[in-house]
């Protein structure tokens, strides 16, 4: 938008200049003492005690299990019928989740979305200290909506993607990425503050913790989609 | 290039209607008399302050993270132009369009635009103090277009016809049962029979809008942060609401205010920690999304950043006051704030309520127009010592306070009565023996010793505000000493 011949880009930018005067350009420096990137070796007891604490359900390989037996125990306790996956999973993942699942082509609608039970995706990484699973968009994670949509999400966290702290995570994750933090289902303390979860994302989160062993994919290159045949 | 626009001049925002309400004294007064309010109030923000203490208490290096905080916060202004133009090409860069904005009505007209350009007559909004600052839904309303607020707070602000009271919790001032009362009058197709229980008022909320979500085509968002490196812009929330809106609709316009860049991606280490501990008292919230231009095949696939002016460039050029800009709007100061916990949001009059917004409002407005704002303080010190980016509050609020009583003086032939009080403080700081005997009598707190070595006086400014307050400042205890022994709780 222009007024009397100048845009209101230029005004607003000469209007930055014009109040920082002389001071413009001087650049205090910034002091990073606090823990940064590397600081602390990763704690896995951490991560599932924090994710618990924020009312997300965890399963760990205690017992040995691989990612594939987990998935078919988690299915079915929670007795969700119709799942969604993303194209990139690994074909064990799909073995285990039976017949009833979907395997997102990019043409699924919200719409369609909301009439499934769950969905299962992997993760970037996970973050111990806060508890939080980062979402990447990678192959074995899809898109964003898919995450969202439905009412239960079952994600797979692989030990080696666990970090320590929040400026861990930033030093690994690509900012030109579509980046999704989550950190327990989702919450709202608006009504006096009394904590309910599950307003709009999934109002279950479900983590399974392996070791990358119990979790084998076949070598494919991240963020390109795998071949997997739509089932349904 | 550079040069041609030196000589500009900043410009507060013209358009003040979000941002000023009837004098402070007089609202206050009225809030203290809502007996209801203030047991909501008391009640939540006792809770946050409990709750932030414990997950602050956690991080061993809190003070290094506020330090870089500060500093991150100090640098992004000292180059603030040249960050947004980094921001605006790496937007560019990644298929994003960037739009600018001088005032309120500018970014209204923007926004208007590019919705029509659409085709939908209706918009999901999610939580925005800048969208709000603007009046954008009554923009869009008056161009035929309904905008429909998304987070449950301001779900229950819009549907009640009433205005927000907190930074975070904007429906704080409000209980369940009078939630339960808005939901049941103005929600279409709620269930008769709803209890005021708040899972079943939350899951009410979550039928109505999900039907919205699914269909949305545009979305209106603020943005938390803002990478000027890459471009990517972040929201942080709760609910799901914000995913929603940035992931299912075709269009999405972010609408933020441009100090609310970051140098590098790098730098959202400090405030990703900062953030969630100092104001919903969580390690971290749960969902915050982030993108950068338009992926495509994923998300929204017209996506525009509107960099909104709007007084802001007049805050910067106050070299003293320009600290305002570094607000994370985490809204911890409200919550330890004896005078806001007391009089809640609405009497401040701005859509930026509390100890920051005490000092903002009025630098975006221009002092003369929110003259009684900067009063609305005790200068216990509780804001400094909670916020994550340490704004220094009160002597924000010193500085504001004597650049009121300067253009009263320069404008009217008799002095005001905080004028007087100045005079008299000047009198007595002006002299070391004057100045020792005033401390040790004047034990209310009523003289202060800032953080830049300026020792400020607190006139009490005007009879009404001290008049409405059912707590006299005991003479033998300094305020803050007062706050500590009652409460006990201040970081
Ligand atoms: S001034 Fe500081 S404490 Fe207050 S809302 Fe802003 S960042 Fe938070």
């Amino acid at each position: 938008m222009t007024s009397g011949g100048v845009t209101a880009r230029d005004e607003v930018l000469g209007r930055v200049r014009a109040a920082l005067g002389e001071l413009r350009g001087t650049l205090p420096g910034v002091p990073r003492s606090y823990h940064g990137a590397g600081a602390g070796p990763v704690d896995l007891d951490l991560l599932v005690d924090r994710l618990r604490d924020y009312h997300a359900l965890v399963r760990t390989n205690g017992d040995g299990h691989t990612v594939a037996g987990l998935l078919a125990d988690a299915v079915r306790e929670r007795g969700a019928r119709s799942f969604v996956v993303p194209a990139g999973v690994p074909p064990a993942w799909l073995e285990a989740l039976g017949s009833g699942v979907l395997v997102d082509d990019g043409t699924l609608t919200p719409v369609d979305l909301d009439a499934v039970d769950g969905v299962v995706t992997g993760c970037a990484l996970a973050i111990a200290e806060t508890g939080t699973i980062v979402l990447d968009a990678s192959a074995d994670q899809g898109r964003r909506l898919l995450s969202l949509v439905p009412d239960y999400h079952l994600c797979v966290v692989r030990e080696e993607d666990v970090v320590a702290t929040v400026p861990d995570a930033v030093a690994r994750l690509d900012p030109t990425r579509p980046l999704t933090w989550i950190s327990g289902p989702s919450a709202t303390s608006d009504i006096e503050l009394e904590r309910v979860e599950g307003v709009h994302g999934p109002r279950t989160l479900e983590v399974i913790l392996v070791p990358a062993a119990a979790d084998p994919r076949p070598p494919s290159t991240p963020g390109q989609s795998s071949e997997a045949p739509v089932q349904s | 290039m550079t040069s041609t626009f030196l000589g500009l001049p900043t410009v507060a925002a013209t358009d003040t209607e979000h941002l000023r309400g009837e004098p402070f004294p007089v609202a206050a007064r009225r809030a203290l008399a809502d007996g209801q309010l203030r047991a909501n109030l008391g009640r939540a923000t006792r809770t946050i302050r409990a709750k932030r203490q414990a997950v602050v208490d956690e991080v061993d290096d809190w003070q290094e993270l506020r330090e870089a905080g500060r500093a991150l916060k100090a640098a992004t202004m000292a180059r603030l132009d040249e960050h947004l133009e980094q921001l605006e090409a790496a937007v560019t860069a990644r298929g994003g369009t960037v739009h600018w904005a001088r005032d309120a009505a500018e970014a209204n007209a923007v926004v208007t635009e590019l919705v029509r350009a659409t085709g939908s007559d209706e918009v999901v909004k999610v939580k925005s103090m800048a969208t709000q600052e603007i009046g954008l839904n009554e923009a869009l309303a008056s161009a035929g277009i309904a905008a429909l607020e998304t987070d449950l707070a301001e779900l229950i602000v819009q549907l009640g016809n009433d205005r927000p009271s907190h930074i975070l919790v904007p429906a704080i001032h409000r209980n369940r049962a009078e939630i339960r009362e808005i939901f049941r009058r103005e929600m279409p197709g709620v269930d008769p029979d709803l209890t005021d229980d708040p899972r079943q008022l939350a899951m009410a909320a979550r039928r109505f809008l999900r039907s919205k979500f699914l269909s949305a085509r545009v979305a209106v968002s603020g943005a938390n942060f803002a990478v000027a490196e890459t471009g990517t812009l972040a929201v942080v929330e709760s609910e799901g609401n914000g995913r929603m809106c940035l992931t299912l609709p075709q269009t999405l316009i972010t609408v933020m205010g441009i100090e609310k860049l970051v140098p590098a991606w790098q730098d959202l280490e400090v405030f990703l920690q900062l953030l969630p501990r100092s104001s919903t008292g969580e390690r971290m919230n749960p969902y915050t999304s982030m993108w950068t231009g338009v992926t495509p095949g994923d998300g929204p696939q017209d996506v525009h950043l509107v960099l909104l002016d709007n007084g802001r460039t007049a805050t910067l050029a106050d070299e003293v006051g320009r600290e305002a800009l570094h607000c994370i709007r985490c809204s911890a100061c409200l919550n330890v704030c004896p005078v806001y916990e007391r009089v809640g949001g609405h009497a401040y009059g701005s859509v930026y309520p509390g100890p920051i917004g005490a000092v903002l409002s009025p630098q975006l407005t221009g002092v003369e127009q929110n003259a009684t704002l900067p009063y609305a303080s005790s200068l216990c010190g509780a804001c400094l010592d909670v916020c994550p980016v340490k704004i220094d509050i009160p002597s924000l609020l010193v500085h504001l306070r004597a650049q009121h009583v300067e253009q009263h003086r320069a404008t009217h032939r008799l002095p005001s009565p905080e004028a007087v009080t100045m005079a008299a403080a000047g009198w007595v700081m002006g002299d070391e023996r004057r100045f020792a005997a005033a401390q040790r009598a004047g034990g209310a707190g009523r003289l202060l010793g800032g953080r830049r070595g300026v020792i400020a006086t607190l006139p009490p400014p005007l009879a009404g505000w001290t008049s409405s307050r059912d707590l006299p400042a005991p003479p033998a205890e300094s305020f803050r000493a007062w706050w500590r022994r009652t409460r006990g709780e201040v970081s």
